[in-house]
């Protein structure tokens, strides 16, 4: 194994900028995982050992954090696109969970996985806070809203899938 | 009572409403320059006590209440939480807020910091609310640098920082502890009370949580005063002398099988049956209602001739609903199986389920792969026996788990068992005739994929 640093001292210094505002280094952690996951689309384990230096954590305390969420992958980047969608009541009433299915068979992945061309990742999402438009998801940072299968056609289109 | 004008969401509508010009422009921050003219912390807390508001975050405590819990004369520092993880499936009205109205709850957070006397406090965001991140930071940047925000705010004396803490996609850390927890950098496990968070909250010191819409409520209180406030919505039973009552505008969601899903603002008190007709435009495609939730499905479900149940913090109670929640209703039409309905709510628990209390670990993933067996054809009734055993012994009610998720869990098993009981033996006997009567045990489906 190698040890090259993974972190840049963009991340870092972006993380330091965050001690001001907690008592304890600790209590950085999310937003630590965070920025690096905006870079990396990932955390990798040697992203979380040089974290927990930077936090004076040991990495199992922040190992064990991001494990909780399952929100950081470690082992491989997600896709550009990171798509959310919506499985939970007001848009599985309304079709989402067919959207879902149609998405994944579409784009040939299941939920969680990435295209091979790394464009996509599909996630399978709990309520997204936005059952007004359901079925919706989450797209990045938009939230694309009444889904049907020719609007998921199109947003795949729209990336290049398909 | 006269006609209801929206309070909370008087503004959405206006253009660039998110924006600090156009806040003041409608009297924002009028409230906050004279109360820190003019009053004291303890005024406030004075004030909000009794105005008898009560969280909109689920659990319906009294706010002023609350507060008074802070211990006194404490040397600090005292934190404030904001709530804004917004989980609980159905619920958009804290994004609603942040999004259109950011200023009306960063007053509303100012007031209530001032109140509690705290010089920090985190606005705990969940991740999947970009454009609330957006509009929430833009506004507290444009607080700033107008001095209402940061050290010696207008002049006061008083100072305070807000910083945005963004979630990463877990129910679990809108419960109050787990957002402590997960604040302080932990897996959001929620801890056991008490200590409760105003004594030894997060950094083990004194903190305050509240819900984005109750300080949204804690500055129209301190604009329009405790007469206003507590001439809408639902006075106390006088028969019940711990009833607070339900006082006050509320924002409701309306999704599901609904013509116009969205949130609206109406009094505390309107019935189900009301905001589906009067707000949201009837059952879609003119179906009748088969069910209906009345707060986030943490809450269980209402039947269709249930529906003159009052939204209030009482009123779903009184059908054996877990209580008023998050407001959130969701509309399930007569032609969808109540054993889908309740198969979705069990996958939501298994999911979110923390995992540190075995109870609800095990009985929310153990009635999830039931559920998937009776979808799967192969439920017998004494499945839903099951079941009810797993709905009536999960939860802090019958005193097994730490955190109020399982009740949320045990409550649509409950209802829908208990208010469908027919539907749900109906299925299982046409889908699984040959089987229906067993009762050996029998193995598990393939492990259902929890992650
Ligand atoms: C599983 C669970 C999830 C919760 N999620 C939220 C939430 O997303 N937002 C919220 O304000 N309160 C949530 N609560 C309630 C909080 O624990 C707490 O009561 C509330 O934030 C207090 O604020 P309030 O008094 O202003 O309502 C949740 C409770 C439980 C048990
Ligand atoms: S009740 Fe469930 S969610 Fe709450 S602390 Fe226990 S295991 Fe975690
Ligand atoms: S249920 Fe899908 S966004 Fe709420």
């Amino acid at each position: 194994m190698t040890s090259e640093k993974i972190l840049t001292d963009q991340m870092i210094a972006e993380i330091q900028a965050y001690f001001p505002r907690y008592p304890n280094k600790q209590a950085v952690t999310l937003p630590a995982l965070h920025i690096v996951n905006a870079h990396l689309r990932h955390v990798p384990l040697q992203a979380v050992v040089e974290i927990a230096e930077l936090l004076e954590l040991h990495p199992a305390e922040v190992q064990d954090t991001l494990t909780f969420y399952g929100f950081f992958k470690q082992e491989k980047p997600h896709g550009e696109t990171r798509a959310w969608v919506c499985r939970s009541i007001s848009c599985a009433l309304r079709g989402g969970e067919e959207v879902l299915a149609h998405l994944c068979e579409t784009a040939g992945i299941n939920p969680g996985e990435t295209t091979p061309d790394g464009k996509l990742t599909i996630e399978a999402a709990e309520c997204l806070g936005a059952c007004e438009f359901a079925p919706c998801m989450l797209a990045g940072e938009d939230v694309r809203k009444d889904l049907d299968n020719a609007k998921a056609d199109r947003f795949l289109e729209e990336l290049g899938i398909r | 009572m006269p006609q209801f004008q929206p309070v909370l969401l008087a503004n959405v509508h206006n253009e660039d409403s998110h924006t600090l010009r156009a806040y003041e422009a409608v009297g924002g921050y009028q409230s906050l320059r004279r109360v820190l003219k003019d009053n004291s912390p303890d005024d406030v807390v004075e004030t909000v006590k009794n105005s008898a508001l009560r969280g909109r975050g689920g659990a319906g405590f009294p706010c002023g209440l609350k507060w008074t819990f802070l211990p006194k004369d404490h040397p600090g520092p005292i934190y404030f939480c904001l709530n804004a993880d917004e989980s609980e499936p159905a619920t958009f009205n804290n994004r609603i807020l942040m999004e259109e109205d950011p200023h009306q709850v960063l007053e509303g957070l100012i007031l209530s910091s001032f109140a509690t006397k705290t010089s920090t406090a985190y606005i705990y965001l969940r991740y999947e609310y970009p454009l609330s991140l957006k509009r929430l930071q833009g506004a507290i940047d444009e607080c700033y640098a107008a001095g209402l925000l940061g050290k010696d705010i207008l002049g006061s004396g008083y100072s305070l920082d807000v910083f945005i803490h963004r979630g990463a996609a877990a129910y679990i850390c809108g419960e109050e502890t787990g957002l402590i927890e997960s604040l302080e950098g932990k897996r959001a496990w929620p801890r056991i009370k008490p200590p409760f968070p105003a004594v030894e909250g997060v950094f083990r010191k004194p903190t305050v949580v509240n819900n984005v819409e109750t300080v949204a409520c804690v500055k129209h209180i301190m604009d329009r005063g405790v007469e206003w406030f507590k001439s809408i919505g639902v006075p106390p039973n006088p028969d019940n002398p711990r009833d607070a009552g339900s006082f006050g505008p509320k924002l409701y969601c309306i999704s599901g099988h609904i013509e116009k899903p969205g949130c609206y603002e109406a009094p505390l008190g309107i019935t189900a049956r009301e905001l589906i007709e009067d707000f949201g435009g009837g059952v879609w495609k003119n179906r009748k209602a088969k069910a209906a939730v009345p707060g986030g499905i943490s809450m269980g479900f209402l039947r269709h001739d249930e529906l003159d149940c009052p939204l209030d913090f009482n009123g779903p109670g009184k059908y054996d609903c877990l209580g008023l929640g998050t407001a959130a209703v969701t509309v399930v039409d007569d032609q969808t199986s109540m054993i889908d309905v309740l198969h979705n709510c069990c996958r939501f628990y298994a999911h979110e389920s923390c995992g540190q209390c075995t109870p609800c670990r095990e009985g929310t993933s153990w009635a999830l792969r039931m559920m998937d067996r009776i979808r799967a054809g192969r439920g017998r009734l004494i499945d839903l026996e099951l079941l009810l055993e797993i709905g009536d012994s999960i939860g802090i009610m019958p005193g097994t788990t730490i955190c109020g998720l399982a009740d949320g869990a045990a409550w649509p098993i409950k209802n829908v068992i208990r208010k469908w009981r027919d539907e749900c033996e109906d299925y299982i006997k046409t889908t699984n005739p040959s089987g229906y009567m067993e009762t050996d045990p029998v193995p598990a489906m393939d492990l259902v994929q929890l992650h």
